[in-house]
């Protein structure tokens, strides 16, 4: 087997709050391969937030190493971390974090203005993932204009936009009701069958269902990492 | 990332908030338009008293008859004339730093020519005067030896006496009358304009002196005494030398004992300018430091507006940077927007404060004065308030944790 594109090796994060030093992470190692359909549970002060903080390269491990598609970046500086984020990754939130009174596809195309690819390439490629999450008739539309999964379906695609190799979803059904949550997790499970691979955090065991693998935190450690028999999104709207 | 696309979003952030944002504005475009105004109001005055000195001519020394006690009673200066001109010729022949002086005998009366009258004050003088005030001629000639000797019936007059009395004729060679004496008018000054005062330099009668003693004022004329003594000092002379040795000159001349008040009052003109000059300038500076003062609250308004602005788009500051925005970039964002911000009143400002500054001149009557300097010192300031009260905000924006930004609420 190559490489894992996700390899984790005894990390950890530690927090001072005030007197007190909390352990985030108490030694996590672990890793992922490219086109794995992962989902991390665990309750809240578990650790999996810090973990997928660290995985998004939006913090620093307080030690341990971390390598995404081969290259370690647990030393890297602030600006490297933001060019991982830009050249290698996709968000998507629990609350969309869609830009208020701006076109879905100017916020598609909001990477790659910070990726410095001319306007018209940018709009272009923000287009055609619209077109893929199945928003290609409302690009001009405002985040106000469109429901919940319509919004989260826009930050799918701006997630996509950047071709990643990896997509961090934070809770992203957290905000939706449960039919649109389960239209999510199918249009997830298509992008992963096409090849790209998910990292989903939640807290609820249905949505982690549709994952290939679930991996269970518990005080900043790893409790449980199993294979799971992933449910069919598309079956279960049919 | 680069500039087109950063100054973009900062106009697209502008729009969204489009009251916000004029009001913020609005501190930049008062204090914008207030600094233009201010400075083209103060540059006139100083303008307006320099082009006084210049038409005066800045080294001139009036010398005037002084009190006189008579009887124990003592009258104000100019009371009676206690200077003669012979003292004049004294002064032009004696004194080294002295380049021209004219004795003046000042009257008004009416002049006549034709159908026209006008009623204008009248110099009875020297070719000096000329000289003394560097005061050209627009046409004809100036006066001659035998003319001053002889007492002869000619005059010079100013552009406003030529306008009123002849019209678009040529007044040359024409004949006026003043006090019923007539005058061949043999040469017309040039235009002078207002004079400190504000009454018009053109409106006079210049003739020679002799003519104005012996056939003008008649009786009321004593034997050679003169109302005044206009003198010019040769260029770069002390004036502060030349005045005491007149004063010498003339107390010796008069036989005055020593301790005796001088009968005659030596007053330098540029003087009294060059202190009206140093308190417009002052004024000018003052007035321009009062609306300096309105543009630094206008730029405490953009400083504000933008720490609002920063603390409500955290959430955006957040997600810009997990979509891989750097600090530096959004510093930029921020910095854009606040020096937009503050360009753009700007540039509203200097077009109020163009127009303003001509309501000014219209309506007040004040001269003003609009100068390129002004402008750009008024723009220079604007950016460089956008970006020292946009650096704090815009500081505060790029040093946020990313993870945190994310989970604002």
């Amino acid at each position: 087997m190559s490489a894992p594109l996700i390899q984790v090796d005894g990390i950890t994060k530690d927090y001072r709050m005030g007197e007190t030093l909390v352990q985030a992470l108490r030694g996590v190692s672990l890793g992922i391969a490219a086109g794995e359909f992962v989902a991390v549970m665990g309750p809240s002060g578990s650790g999996k937030s810090t973990f997928m903080n660290l995985l998004g390269c939006l913090d620093h491990p307080t030690a341990g190493s971390y390598q995404l598609g081969g290259q370690e970046v647990s030393r890297l500086s602030g600006d490297e971390l933001a060019r991982m984020r830009n050249q290698k990754l996709g968000f998507v939130f629990q609350h969309f974090n869609l830009l208020p009174r701006t076109s879905a596809l100017d916020n598609v195309a909001l990477p790659l203005l910070y990726a410095h690819l001319p306007a018209e390439e940018r709009l272009q490629k923000a287009a055609m993932r619209l077109s893929q999450v199945g928003l290609g008739g409302r690009l001009q539309h405002h985040p106000a204009q469109l429901s919940g999964g319509q919004q989260q379906r826009v930050a799918i695609a701006r997630a996509l936009v950047n071709d990643p190799m990896l997509v961090l979803a934070d809770e992203p059904t957290g905000a939706l009701d449960s039919h649109t949550s389960i239209e999510i997790m199918a249009l997830l499970q298509q992008l992963n069958r096409d090849g790209l691979t998910v990292v989903l955090v939640t807290h609820e065991r249905d949505i982690a269902g549709f994952a290939s693998r679930i991996i269970s935190f518990r005080d900043g450690t790893v409790i449980e990492d199993a294979v799971n028999s992933a449910n069919d999104a598309a079956a279960q709207l049919a | 990332m680069n500039f087109l696309a950063t100054l973009r979003i900062a106009l697209a952030a502008l729009r969204i908030n489009k009251m916000r944002s004029a009001l913020t504005m609005l501190g930049i475009i008062i204090g914008v338009a207030a600094v233009i105004v201010m400075i083209a109001v103060g540059r006139g005055a100083q303008a307006r008293v320099e082009e006084q000195i210049k038409s005066l001519g800045s080294s001139i020394i009036m010398v005037r008859s002084g009190s006189v006690t008579s009887s124990g009673a003592r009258g104000g200066s100019g009371s009676q004339f206690t200077i003669f001109e012979e003292d004049a010729y004294a002064i032009a022949r004696e004194i080294d730093e002295v380049k021209a002086a004219a004795p003046i005998l000042r009257g008004t009366g009416q002049a006549i020519a034709g159908n026209a009258n006008w009623a204008s004050v009248f110099y009875g003088t020297t070719p000096d005067y000329l000289e003394v005030r560097e005061w050209p001629l627009a046409e004809g000639r100036g006066f001659e030896a035998a003319e001053m000797a002889g007492a002869a019936k000619v005059a010079l007059i100013g552009q406003t006496v030529a306008k009123n009395l002849f019209g678009d004729e040529s007044p040359i060679d024409q004949i006026m009358r003043v006090r019923k004496v007539p005058l061949v008018v043999i040469g017309v000054l040039d235009k002078k304009g207002e004079s400190m005062g504000g009454s018009d330099q053109d409106d006079l009668v210049l003739m020679p002196i002799s003519t104005a003693r012996n056939r003008v004022l008649g009786s009321q004329a004593k034997a050679k005494a003169v109302g005044s003594i206009m003198i010019k000092t040769r260029e770069g002379a002390d004036m502060a030398v030349a005045e005491s040795r007149m004063r010498e000159l003339l107390r010796q001349r008069h036989r005055q004992q020593a301790g005796q008040d001088d009968d005659f009052s030596v007053r330098n003109l540029s003087e009294m300018l060059e202190a009206q000059e140093a308190s417009s300038r002052v004024m000018a500076m003052l007035l321009a430091a009062v609306a300096s003062v309105s543009l630094l609250v206008g730029g405490i308004g953009i400083m504000n507006i933008m720490l609002v602005s920063v603390t409500e788009r955290t959430r955006e500051i957040g997600l810009r940077m997990a979509v891989g925005a750097r600090g530096r970039d959004i510093l930029n964002q921020f910095l854009v927007e606040a020096v937009t911000l503050s360009l753009i009143g700007g540039v509203i400002g200097i077009l109020l404060g163009i127009g303003g500054q001509a309501l000014v001149a219209e309506l007040a009557g004040w001269r003003t004065q609009l100068s390129l300097a002004s402008i750009l010192l008024a723009v220079g300031f604007a950016t460089a308030i956008g970006i020292f009260f946009g650096y704090y905000p815009a500081r505060k924006a790029s040093g946020l944790s990313p993870i945190e930004a994310l989970r604002y609420e």
